[in-house]
């Protein structure tokens, strides 16, 4: 089994080969001549359709990601739980289940509740 | 039949030889795979758009327009790559790559025939779960190193979609797992005596239009959406970055074609033609599917995108979940046919419910 991860690891530094190496080419295109290098300040400015940029983009951001993010941490953890016993449904049989639908109850109230709240409205 | 005999049908783990030969004639196949199919897509996508808005499509480059994605790349590699001065150099510059690297890695797992794939993890669909939405990251990077507000806005809608379709993508997998008992790719697809679309149809739905959302495709593409955002996240990328992205939706693309087939519709299995061409089949009628969804339905607002994820396909992954537990439970292996036609009516029953009770807003609303 430590070998087949020996596999990803070995394929990921293939991939992460393979992407930089492609990036890598109009560079070297470049010293060639091939690809045109010609900067100026108005084609390196921000794009915003002919305007100039007022203010920064780099700010805050709007409440309404985090509740999502907060709603998918509880969901993902049942998730994330639920893998093992797919696997050995079989062996654990009814009580395995019920207990599992136990668990689903338990965090299915607090998506009601938050459903109920509105927040899952885009507001 | 003694032609189609010749094929073996079962390949030892370590095929073609040792360790390293494996892994050396296995990344060969999946690099020329992925990049040949990605070719194809795009001529495919390009052409059959074309055909759907009645419009000829391109062909000028070689017979049919055949060569054009080369043409493509070709313009693409000596066009000049400008860098936002206001922005973060180093992110812009790994972005691409970030985003890139995941959707490979996916078809390490992928089999292409009964035990020819680079490694077949005993966990791997929740590898491919996990690795599939590292992607987001390095789109998220790209929105954010560009300092620009469309790309920022694509790029923060492009986390809350991931976030949110993640959930039911995942939930809509265990159904199958449920049936085949493994997590393993191969041995799902060794499962699969009946593909299990016909028995997990609503978790075929579910998973298709997660998916779907999660890669960004039309319906769902309001990270690039260019009536209001203009390009979203890859708006200040020129060259062969801007290429790496769209190398990067169509990798994903396939990689969600070539799993729906292995989880739904039989993988490599199938009768008289070779299993690999099979596979090929069965992955270009995904890839039509989805595509065919693109040419037909406008796309969302952001508001309906995440109410249809919380609202519907959520609580309908949740009942196929449970629904699933007790027909493996309580249902004798013997009785597949009942099983089947019992979950197509539970499919109609609960679309008929979600679109009496569950609208998605129409009109204005509050941004």
């Amino acid at each position: 089994m430590l070998a087949n991860y020996g596999y990803i690891g070995l394929f990921l530094i293939v991939a992460i080969f393979f992407a930089v190496s492609t990036l890598l080419l109009p560079v070297f295109l470049r010293f060639i001549g091939i690809v045109p290098h010609k900067p100026n300040p108005v084609k390196n400015s921000t794009y915003e359709c002919g305007m100039e940029t007022v203010g920064k983009s780099w700010v805050q951001f709007n409440f309404r990601y985090y509740f999502y993010a907060l709603l998918f941490i509880a969901l993902d953890i049942l998730v994330v739980f639920l893998y093992p016993w797919a696997v050995n449904l079989r062996q654990i049989g009814s009580f395995g289940f019920i207990s599992i639908l136990i668990f689903i109850s338990i965090i299915v109230v607090g998506y009601i509740y938050a459903w109920r709240k509105k927040v899952l409205e885009w507001k | 039949m003694a032609i189609f005999n010749y094929y073996p049908q079962t390949l030892s783990p370590d095929w073609p030889g040792g360790y390293w030969l494996h892994w050396g004639v296995f990344v060969v196949i999946i690099l020329v795979f992925v990049m040949a199919m990605i070719m194809g897509f795009i001529w495919f996508e390009r052409r059959g758009l074309g055909r759907f808005q009645v419009r000829l499509g391109p062909n000028r480059a070689g017979p049919f327009g055949l060569l054009q994605p080369v043409a493509d790349a070709i313009k693409v590699l000596i066009k000049e790559d400008i860098i936002p001065a206001k922005g973060d150099k180093l992110v812009h510059w790994l972005a691409p790559v970030v985003a890139f690297v995941p959707a490979l890695m996916i078809f390490a797992v992928v089999p292409f025939h009964d035990g020819a794939l680079l490694a077949d993890l005993n966990i791997g669909i929740l590898y491919v779960v996990a690795v599939s939405s590292v992607g987001v990251v390095g789109i998220f990077m790209a929105g954010w190193g560009s300092n620009n507000k469309y790309s920022l806005i694509g790029a923060m809608r492009a986390v809350a979609q991931m976030v949110s379709y993640e959930i039911p993508l995942a939930l809509s997998i265990i159904g199958v797992v449920l049936i085949a008992g493994s997590l393993s790719m191969n041995s799902i697809v060794e499962a699969q005596s009946i593909p299990f679309i016909l028995l997990q149809p609503l978790g075929f739905i579910i998973y298709f239009l997660a998916a779907c959302a999660e890669i960004n495709r039309t319906p769902f593409d309001l990270l690039e959406a260019e009536s209001e955002i203009v390009a979203g996240f890859h708006i200040e990328y020129s060259g062969m970055k801007f290429a790496m992205f769209y190398l990067v939706e169509y990798c994903e693309v396939l990689a969600i074609s070539a799993i729906i087939t292995t989880l739904f519709l039989g993988g490599w299995r199938g009768p008289l033609l070779p299993p690999f061409l099979w596979f090929l089949i069965k992955v270009f009628g995904v890839f039509f599917l989805i595509f065919w969804v693109r040419s037909t339905i406008p796309r969302l607002r952001i508001d309906q995108v995440m109410a249809f994820a919380w609202k519907c396909l959520l609580p309908l992954a949740l009942i196929n979940l449970v629904i699933t537990g007790i027909e493996v439970i309580a249902l004798p292996p013997a009785l597949l046919w009942t099983v089947m036609f019992l979950n197509l009516a539970i499919v109609v029953l609960l679309a008929l419910l979600w679109s009496k009770f569950f609208r998605l807003g129409g009109g204005r609303v509050e941004v």
